[in-house]
């Protein structure tokens, strides 16, 4: 046991935006080719938080989308499945009886997703159903109103009490970075948000634009770095949203390993919440071991 | 929530990468073990590169009168490049003739929308050959490609962009005046930045209406002769430019030529005073950037890590290799210890290797001599008791110029790697308590050419930056250049400026 | 005509504020057009101009930053003053030889060149400084800053005119300078000094040496820590030798090729740009 001061997240961490903006834009310029790059694509295919977060869901649908986790893509079974499915509460028990005996993880967004407008029983009844659902990880998304206004004690106490409603189940903190706007407060929720207790933070609910972006990954990045550096704990990061293209998702990692290093280039400290990203990924991995470019008409789409 | 357990204790890495450590050591990460980039090298294929390179005067490639020639190396192979035209003075009069001879004919004749429309030609074919120059000032100088083609070329384009829209628009650059062109300048230039030194001299200087004999350094020739192909096939009358090819000594005949009415230098201070003593008595214009020292400064409410990114920036960009570094770091003792550790983690990411594989951020030290200097320096910041701190995750090639790189604390303002500049990937750090005492260590040196200042707060920024001596200041950011943007030193860094409007005066005379 | 003995005045040099002799305590004749000797003046060694360097150098702190408001109060306050002894200035020239209307003349000139330099204090930075206008997300700005201690070798022609048109341009500009008074007319200067001293320039913004310049200029132009030589003597020896020395430490030198100081030349703002730096200031822009 150590202890762990909590800090006066009134005391902003100042961040320059053009600086920021700078590194990533820097850190774009890696050139990933070869074994290198086939080795990425594989790896990020392995970190999809695979995710379907629609009104219109349905059983029908999260089947479908539970077989692709489990195999990608048929033709190469040798590929890794995703590291888990994404999906609402009421869909937690569909998915993880589709998933059963897989090794992955199913993940329900919680706490009055995506808005968070809603009572803390509200909120902490829809973790529990979720995870009495069977849901191994929580999405939880904090008040953005409140913190805004700058009730910072209002969002850690928040998150603290739905990680204790999680018990056994990860806890990922979404911060909903397109409505925090600044660095500075994407950087102040985030520490907020592992000091309470997240075991991962994340960045959008993914019905918010801008969703995920580079220079707010590497905010969180560095967030995650520093509070590693003053706990020792680590913590995770999921960008989620907008993340489409093989070609972000290694550019993600670049900023993962540059930042934080090898220890979180793995599923367990990194996850890209995403839907299409999956098959733009396979066509590369296809087109790396064929060197035939490739068309989606050849990729399911579940 | 004021306690808390280490979480996932005992969870195995998945990818077999080293663990993190107990948070009871201290806390490093892992950049190395895991994923690596494979090279990555830009190709040079299509690079023609020939054997031998001659003078570029009158608007042909002419052969020295001397016919002597010197070999130019690749410094990350530390194999022959090409070999070049040695000037002696001979060539450099034959070059200024010619540079006269265009300028009394062709170049002051012409309308100045006209001389425009030429420089602005040429921005547009440094554009189009981009790629190829980049890979030539990678190979023949020893920066990585990705600051070659991120920053010298593009940029050396945009200086000839900015100062081509100036040719017919001088009326308005000088209320009062009128301006009218000096006549034929010599431009020496260095080896750290050739093609967009060269812009910097040229292109302003073509747009108010002079002609040029311009030396590159000799260690960096390629891109210079590169750049007299692209003279002609813009069609540039003959002997507007000119390039004369040589160490020194052809500088030195440059210099002393009667019949160029201005000199414009780039290069070491110690050059530098002996060019302005040389110039005594005479009524050639001059302007001189020189050395530096650059400080930068971090004050404890800096952003902190876009402050490491700066400083990373300030140093190791061009492998260190340039007049306006941030060389002395001077941090604010109650953030010295945690931007130190985050600046030893950035070095470590730091990949030092062949300057063409587009994922190298240090390439090749340009010379041996420079190779051998930058190395003394370490020894004698290791003989002056101060500590020395290396990266330790790239590994160097085994051939060619490399310097990993180096970082020293326990310095003293009295010790000659603080005092001294060593244009290498070296960087100094001392710490100090108050604004006050870090201006007065920024200011105690004889150079004044660029500073770096840190801070979250606007008022500070504007107190501490009116309080450096020197003619850049970059505030919460360090070597950005941009055409319109003045650049030059104050004291011994240098006489005049380049670079934006100011960059017009020195070579017009008002009247 | 009354029996009363005239009290002839002693020139002394204006160093720091004070006005002190020769630290060689030597003096010499200065002589009127007509051969006449009219007054002993200090003849200063290198160890004045040490000291003077040193009182400028001192000065230069507080004045470069005074604001270009205060700056232009001050000169306009020396305009002030002189304007008050204007008899006392005609009376001095008259006595070197210059003629009654002369005299008037370029003493109202001179007043009149004061109050246009203080007047330009606040304005040459908004004609010289720009706003750039650069490619990447930074605001970035370039200002002219006073380059620092100017040493001065000044003119034997229209010895009060000269002096004031070089010094005017370069205190407005915020530099403090050392100025080595005419040889044969150093009069004139001298009582400038008391002119500054009773107006509310501080000390040791304008220091002024008397003697032989070739016992001066060698040690002022190669002194290091002078940033700026302005000089106004022909002699192409002198020239080089100002050019050599300025060499040592890089220093900006100006010659000027002016003997006319009445000319309206003298009178713009670029004068004002000889003796400034340009200081261009860049800042990320972002919230």
């Amino acid at each position: 046991m150590s202890v762990i001061s909590i800090p006066d997240f009134n005391q902003t961490i100042p961040i320059d935006k053009v600086g920021v903006e700078e590194r990533v834009s820097r850190l774009n310029k890696r050139s990933i080719k070869k074994e290198s790059k086939v080795q990425a694509l594989k790896l990020a295919l392995s970190m999809i938080d695979l995710t379907t977060l629609e009104g219109k869901d349905s059983e029908g649908k999260v089947i479908q989308m539970c077989s692709k986790a489990r195999v990608p893509y048929a033709p190469m079974p040798q590929l890794p499945s995703v590291a888990a499915v994404c999906v609402y509460p009421n869909m937690v028990a569909t998915a993880k009886k589709a998933l059963k005996g897989t090794g992955i993880y199913v993940a329900s967004v919680a706490t009055a997703f995506p808005s968070g407008m809603a009572q803390l029983q509200v909120k902490l009844d829809d973790t529990k159903f979720a995870v009495d659902s069977g849901a191994d990880e929580i999405d939880m998304v904090i008040s953005r109103g409140e913190f805004l206004k700058g009730n910072y004690n209002f969002i850690f106490d928040e998150i603290a009490a739905i990680k204790e409603a999680c018990g056994e189940a990860h806890l990922k903190v979404i911060l909903e970075t397109g409505e925090l706007e600044t660095y500075e407060n994407v950087r102040t929720a985030s520490d907020i948000a592992m000091y309470a207790g997240a075991d991962f933070i994340k960045t959008s609910t993914g019905k918010i634009s801008p969703a995920a972006t580079q220079p707010v990954t590497l905010v969180m990045l560095e967030a995650i770095r520093d509070f590693y550096g003053d706990t020792g704990i680590m913590v995770g990061m999921k960008p989620a949203g907008g993340i489409r293209k093989a070609k972000e998702a290694l550019q993600y990692l670049v900023l993962v390993k540059e930042t934080l290093g090898a220890a979180w280039l793995t599923p367990n400290w990194f996850r890209f919440g995403a839907s299409s990203l999956t098959n733009d990924l396979l066509m590369q991995i296809v087109k790396q071991e064929t060197g035939v470019y490739q068309s989606l008409h050849y990729f399911s789409e579940d | 929530m004021s306690e808390k357990t280490k979480k996932n204790e005992g969870e195995a890495t998945a990818n077999g990468s080293a663990k993190p450590t107990s948070p009871n050591a201290d806390l490093k990460h892992d950049f190395a073990s895991f994923w690596n980039y494979s090279p990555a090298p830009e190709s040079s294929d299509f690079v023609e590169i020939r054997e031998q390179y001659q003078h570029y005067i009158d608007g042909s490639f002419s052969v020295p009168a001397k016919k002597r020639y010197f070999k130019s190396i690749n410094p990350a192979t530390e194999e022959v490049l090409a070999e070049f035209a040695e000037g002696t003075s001979e060539d450099v009069d034959k070059a200024v003739k010619a540079a006269r001879k265009a300028y009394d004919k062709v170049w002051s004749k012409l309308p100045a929308r006209e001389r425009g429309k030429y420089i602005y030609r040429i921005a547009r074919m440094i554009q189009e050959r981009a790629r190829e120059l980049a890979i030539i000032e990678s190979m023949d100088g020893g920066k990585p490609i990705r600051e070659s083609r991120d920053v010298d070329v593009p940029l050396a384009a945009a200086y000839f962009f900015y100062y081509a829209g100036w040719a017919d628009k001088l009326d308005y650059a000088f209320p009062g005046r009128k301006a009218e062109p000096v006549g034929v300048c010599g431009q020496i230039i260095p080896w750290n930045f050739p093609l967009l030194m060269l812009a910097w001299k040229i292109a302003p200087a073509l747009a108010t209406g002079n002609t040029v004999v311009l030396k590159p350094a000799e260690t960096t020739s390629l891109t210079a002769l590169k750049f007299a192909e692209i003279c002609m096939d813009a069609g540039l009358p003959a002997g507007v430019v000119n390039i004369v090819t040589g160490a020194g000594q052809t500088g030195a005949a440059i210099v002393d030529h009667p019949d160029i009415n201005k000199i414009a230098f780039t290069g070491s201070t110690e050059v530098g005073k002996i060019i302005q003593k040389s110039l005594a008595g005479t009524e050639k214009k001059f302007t001189l950037e020189l050395g530096g020292k650059g400080p930068n400064i971090i004050f404890e409410d800096a952003s902190v890590d876009q402050a490491v990114e700066g400083i990373v920036n300030a140093i190791f960009f061009n492998q260190g290799h340039v007049c306006c570094a941030g060389s002395r770091l001077l941090v604010q003792e109650g953030i010295a210890d945690k931007l130190i550790k985050k600046l030893k983690q950035r070095m470590e990411t730091l990949i030092v290797g062949d300057p063409l594989d587009k994922n190298t951020d240090i390439g090749a030290i340009n010379s041996k001599m420079q190779f051998n200097k930058i190395n003394e320096y370490i020894e004698i910041g290791i003989k002056e008791g101060a500590t020395i701190h290396q990266s330790n995750s790239s590994s160097l090639p085994d051939k060619g110029y490399f310097c990993k790189p180096t970082i020293f604390t326990g310095v003293a303002q009295s010790n000659r790697i603080v005092q001294e500049e060593i244009f290498g990937p070296v960087l100094t750090i001392q710490t100090f308590r108050t604004p006050e005492e870090a201006v007065e260590k920024a200011n105690n040196t004889p150079y004044g050419l660029a500073g770096g200042i840190w801070t979250d707060k606007g008022s500070k920024i504007f107190k501490i930056s009116q309080k450096l001596r020197s003619g850049v200041v970059w505030a919460n950011t360090f070597n950005k250049f941009d055409p319109t943007s003045p650049f030059g030193g104050y004291k011994e860094s240098g006489v005049g400026r380049e670079g934006g409007l100011h960059g017009l005066y020195p070579y017009v005379k008002l009247k | 005509m009354s029996d009363r003995i005239d009290v002839l005045k002693t020139y002394k040099t204006y160093v720091g504020g004070k006005f002190p002799r020769s630290e060689s305590d030597r003096t010499y004749k200065v002589n009127n057009s007509n051969d006449k000797v009219v007054a002993n003046a200090c003849r200063c060694t290198r160890k004045d101009v040490r000291d003077a360097v040193l009182a400028a150098r001192t000065a230069s702190k507080d004045w470069s930053g005074r604001s270009a408001y205060n700056r232009g109060q001050v000169l306009y306050r020396i305009a002030e003053m002189l304007e008050g002894r204007k008899d006392q200035f005609i009376r001095e020239l008259e006595l070197l030889g210059m003629k009654s209307k002369e005299a008037v003349y370029e003493v109202e000139l001179s007043v009149d060149r004061l109050i246009y330099y203080a007047g330009w204090t606040d304005k040459y930075p908004q004609v010289f400084g720009t706003v750039n206008p650069v490619a990447s997300s930074h605001f970035n700005f370039s200002a002219p800053e006073p380059t620092g201690v100017v040493g001065i070798i000044a003119s034997d022609e229209d010895p009060l005119l000269s002096i004031i048109s070089l010094i005017a341009p370069v205190i407005a500009g915020g530099n403090t300078c050392v100025i080595l008074a005419s040889e044969s007319n150093p009069l004139p200067a001298v009582s400038f000094g008391e002119v500054l001293h009773a107006s509310d320039v501080p000390a040791g913004v304008v220091n002024i040496l008397t003697g032989y310049r070739e016992e001066m200029v060698d040690h002022l132009s190669s002194h290091m820590d002078v940033n700026a030589v302005l000089n106004t003597i022909f002699d192409k020896e002198t020239r080089k030798l100002i050019d050599e020395n300025a060499s040592i430490s890089v220093k900006r030198v100006v010659h000027y090729d002016s003997k006319n100081w009445a000319d309206d030349t003298h009178e713009n703002p670029y004068l004002i740009l000889d003796f400034q730096e340009t200081k261009t200031t860049w800042h990320p822009v972002g919230v």
